[in-house]
């Protein structure tokens, strides 16, 4: 089990860093999403093709890599397609299609990835897709019907995508309806896809509460009351320390799940599910308090705090009502 | 050999020699040292040590490793713990060769039980508040004071002990750090009943203790910093379970529980679900820590997250078991009911919760200290203890 980050994902997390430091800040997030800088991503830093295989035009990574990527697409809260495109690219991965790889790999395509909810008949996909992740900057929906799994242009006929008013307005979703919309079968839904989509938001929400922590950390420091700087404090302080160790344990978990993703099959499960049940809850909780612990102003419209407790409570719910990670943890340990 | 090779290998030793049964039985200290000499000569003791002390020079992995191994195994060294874990890895750092040649070939076979003489009475949290004086005696050091909270002393060899040598400076800069033999006439050894009514800890008297300069452990005055050492490693090393025998047979373990409750509850399995992920988020992270150390970047004031995080997981552990057990666990000495009674020990010895708190804001994230009275105040000004 490897759990530090060798030298060279260390770069890469730095160069991923510096690239969104400059082109997106956390307070350009409100923004939305900027095609510009999705282009730069992926033709400058190749993010978007990193788990594509080389074949394909990827760079053959793992999820160890994967994991380092997100957590910096996290902590600055990086609007678009990105994670919805990597959720496809994980489904692709195990359903290959030369030309959406190579599409996804290059940045010409971005993609999102439904449940089922559609069906496949002669006259193309019908359903009604509710929630469709970053479902408006999407061109590519995969989604599956019956057995098989289906990539839908999302520009094509058949189809009627409709924003959502989304509580994280940083990153979009939108109800999708098929009617008869031309569907090609990519083949057969992966199993593990649906562990290693959770494996790949906790790394986001790694990043999005360690962001939150080092913001809250940063203003202790600078901000005065009674005299004091209100990190010397122990009602604060105290707080802060705890959080940070909630910090600590999810960096572990997501270490070992994207380790399990890349080398450890029958992990995968377990490690996936404890992600999610516990990640998805410490970054809510992490969000929370460092909003709460700004006082006044962290509840105000401008300040970013609200981006992130937003972000947070959103991914925490994105799989699913979090009970199902839990349940399946119950199913795993065969309680 | 590869380490899967070792852990193979070790297994095999531990599975011959651990004393189980009968064996287990008779005089524990006989049955510890006895098993620590066999540890030590089949080289399973002191694995990361150096060579030269009489340690074995290997890796954190193989340490690891044998760690794995003997997760399945109750060993007998607690009466070790505080020697491995905390008083012999200060020697090592901190002491001189004489010191090491001396007093770390005996620790790591079993010859010698050490404890560590910290904390009184009038200072736990603040210990460098500490009033046990140490004054120069010609070539040694006479030594006056009382210590508390002292695990194993009752059958300790030596102490390390932390004395005040100056009390015209500061606090934190009269200190001076010894090595005292416990079988000295004037140290007596008093044993104190704890909550959970066992007598693991003691409260220790010196009166006119003298103590030879070649066991002074740093310069004069510089106490401080040498347990500062110590307590660091104290960190790590409860946050790793050095020394502690196996956790496996714990009564509130995952595995104990569903033996025992109904796990056809959803509100039963809920509850066990989330012990599984609390004990596993720690796990991971204390083994993140360890692959860290191996890779160079020592852990540091992030010893003392482990350490809370642990204190925290301990008591959430005994209090949800005795909750799903239900009133059983509270009667007929049930095994559950003694480790609620145990459990708050973790969140108080070794720096209390709150602490630990402190030093993670300070130390981790840099966040700025509170103000001091203290700090530059001469000892004999300060107000210290309990005082109306």
């Amino acid at each position: 089990m490897k759990l530090v980050l060798s030298q060279e994902q260390r770069e890469l997390r730095a160069a991923v860093r510096d690239f969104l430091a400059a082109a997106s800040p956390p307070g350009k997030a409100r923004q939305g999403y900027d095609p510009q800088v999705y282009a730069r991503l992926n033709g400058e830093l190749g993010l978007s093709g990193l788990i594509v295989g080389e074949e394909y035009g990827g760079a053959g990574a793992g999820f160890a890599e994967l994991a380092v990527a997100l957590e910096e697409t996290g902590a600055v809260l990086l609007p678009g397609p990105f994670l919805a495109t990597v959720f496809a690219t994980i489904a692709l991965t195990r359903a290959p299609d030369k030309e959406l790889l190579s599409g996804i790999a290059e940045g010409r395509l971005s993609a999102t990835l439904a449940g089922d909810g559609a069906t496949a008949g002669g006259d193309g996909l019908t359903g009604t897709l509710p929630r469709v992740l970053s479902g408006m900057e999407a061109d590519v929906l995969l989604v599956t019907a019956g057995s098989g799994l289906y990539a839908v242009d999302l520009t094509g006929p058949g189809v009627t995508r409709t924003p959502l008013d989304t509580l994280d307005i940083t990153r979009g979703q939108a109800g999708i309806v098929l009617d008869g919309a031309p569907g090609r079968l990519l083949g057969e839904p992966g199993d593990e896809v649906a562990d290693l989509v959770a494996v790949a938001l906790a790394a986001e929400q790694l990043g999005v509460m360690r962001a939150a922590l080092d913001a809250i950390v940063a203003y202790a420091k600078i901000r005065v009351a009674f005299g004091r700087y209100i990190g010397s404090y122990q009602g604060v302080k105290h707080k802060l320390a705890d959080m940070h160790g909630k910090l600590e344990q999810a960096e572990s978990i997501v270490r070992y799940a994207a380790w399990a993703a890349d080398e450890a099959a029958d992990e995968l499960p377990g490690a996936a599910a404890l992600a999610q049940a516990y990640v998805g809850r410490a970054c809510f909780e992490v969000a929370r308090d460092h909003l709460l612990l700004y006082g006044g102003i962290g509840y105000t419209w401008e300040h970013d705090a609200h981006l992130y407790f937003k972000r947070a409570k959103t991914d925490e719910v994105l799989l699913g009502p979090t009970r199902i990670h839990r349940a399946r943890l119950a199913e795993l340990l065969e309680l | 050999m590869d380490l899967a090779d070792y852990q193979r290998a070790a297994r095999q030793w531990l599975e011959r020699n651990v004393p189980s049964g009968e064996q287990a039985g008779g005089d524990p200290i006989a049955v510890a040292k006895d098993f620590m000499a066999r540890l030590y000569d089949a080289g399973y003791s002191g694995i990361t040590w150096p060579e030269r002390w009489g340690g074995q020079g290997l890796t954190q992995q193989e340490e690891r490793a044998f760690n794995a191994a003997a997760r399945d195994f109750a060993l007998p060294t607690y009466v070790f713990s505080i020697g491995l874990g905390m008083t012999g890895p200060t020697i090592v750092d901190r002491g001189t060769d004489a010191q090491r040649e001396r007093f770390v070939r005996p620790l790591l076979r079993g010859e010698e039980i050490w404890c560590q003489l910290f904390s009184e009475p009038g200072a736990g949290s603040d210990v460098a508040a500490l009033q046990t004086r140490a004054e120069r005696d010609g070539d040694g050091w006479i030594v006056n004071g009382q210590k508390v909270w002292t695990s194993v002393a009752q059958h300790a060899d030596w102490g390390l002990l932390l004395a005040r040598t100056n009390v015209d400076v500061p606090k934190h800069k009269g200190l001076t750090m010894f090595v005292v033999d416990m079988h000295h006439p004037g140290v007596t050894v008093r044993p104190l009943k704890d909550m959970s009514g066992r007598s693991n800890f003691n409260e220790i008297f010196f009166d006119d203790v003298h103590i030879p300069d070649e066991h002074r452990v740093g310069d004069v005055d510089d106490g401080w910093s040498v347990a500062v050492t110590t307590l660091l490693h104290e960190r790590l090393s409860i946050s790793a379970g050095v020394g502690m025998g196996g956790r496996k047979d714990h009564p509130a373990s995952l595995e104990a529980l569903r033996r025992t409750l109904d796990t056809s509850d959803p509100l039963v399995r809920d509850e066990l679900v989330e012990l599984h992920i609390r004990s596993r988020a720690l796990d991971l992270f204390n083994r993140r820590l360890a692959q860290e150390t191996e890779a160079g970047v020592f852990p540091g004031a992030r010893g003392s997250v482990a350490k809370l995080l642990l204190a925290e997981l301990t008591l959430f552990q005994a209090d949800l078991a005795t909750r799903l057990a239900g009133p059983e666990s509270v009667a007929g000495g049930h095994p559950l009911g003694a480790a609620l009674a145990m459990a708050p020990g973790l969140a108080l010895g070794g720096g209390t919760n709150e602490i630990m708190r402190n030093i993670v804001g300070d130390r981790v994230l840099n966040l700025p200290p509170e103000p001091r009275v203290d700090k530059n105040v001469p000892f004999k000004e300060l107000k210290v203890g309990t005082q109306a």
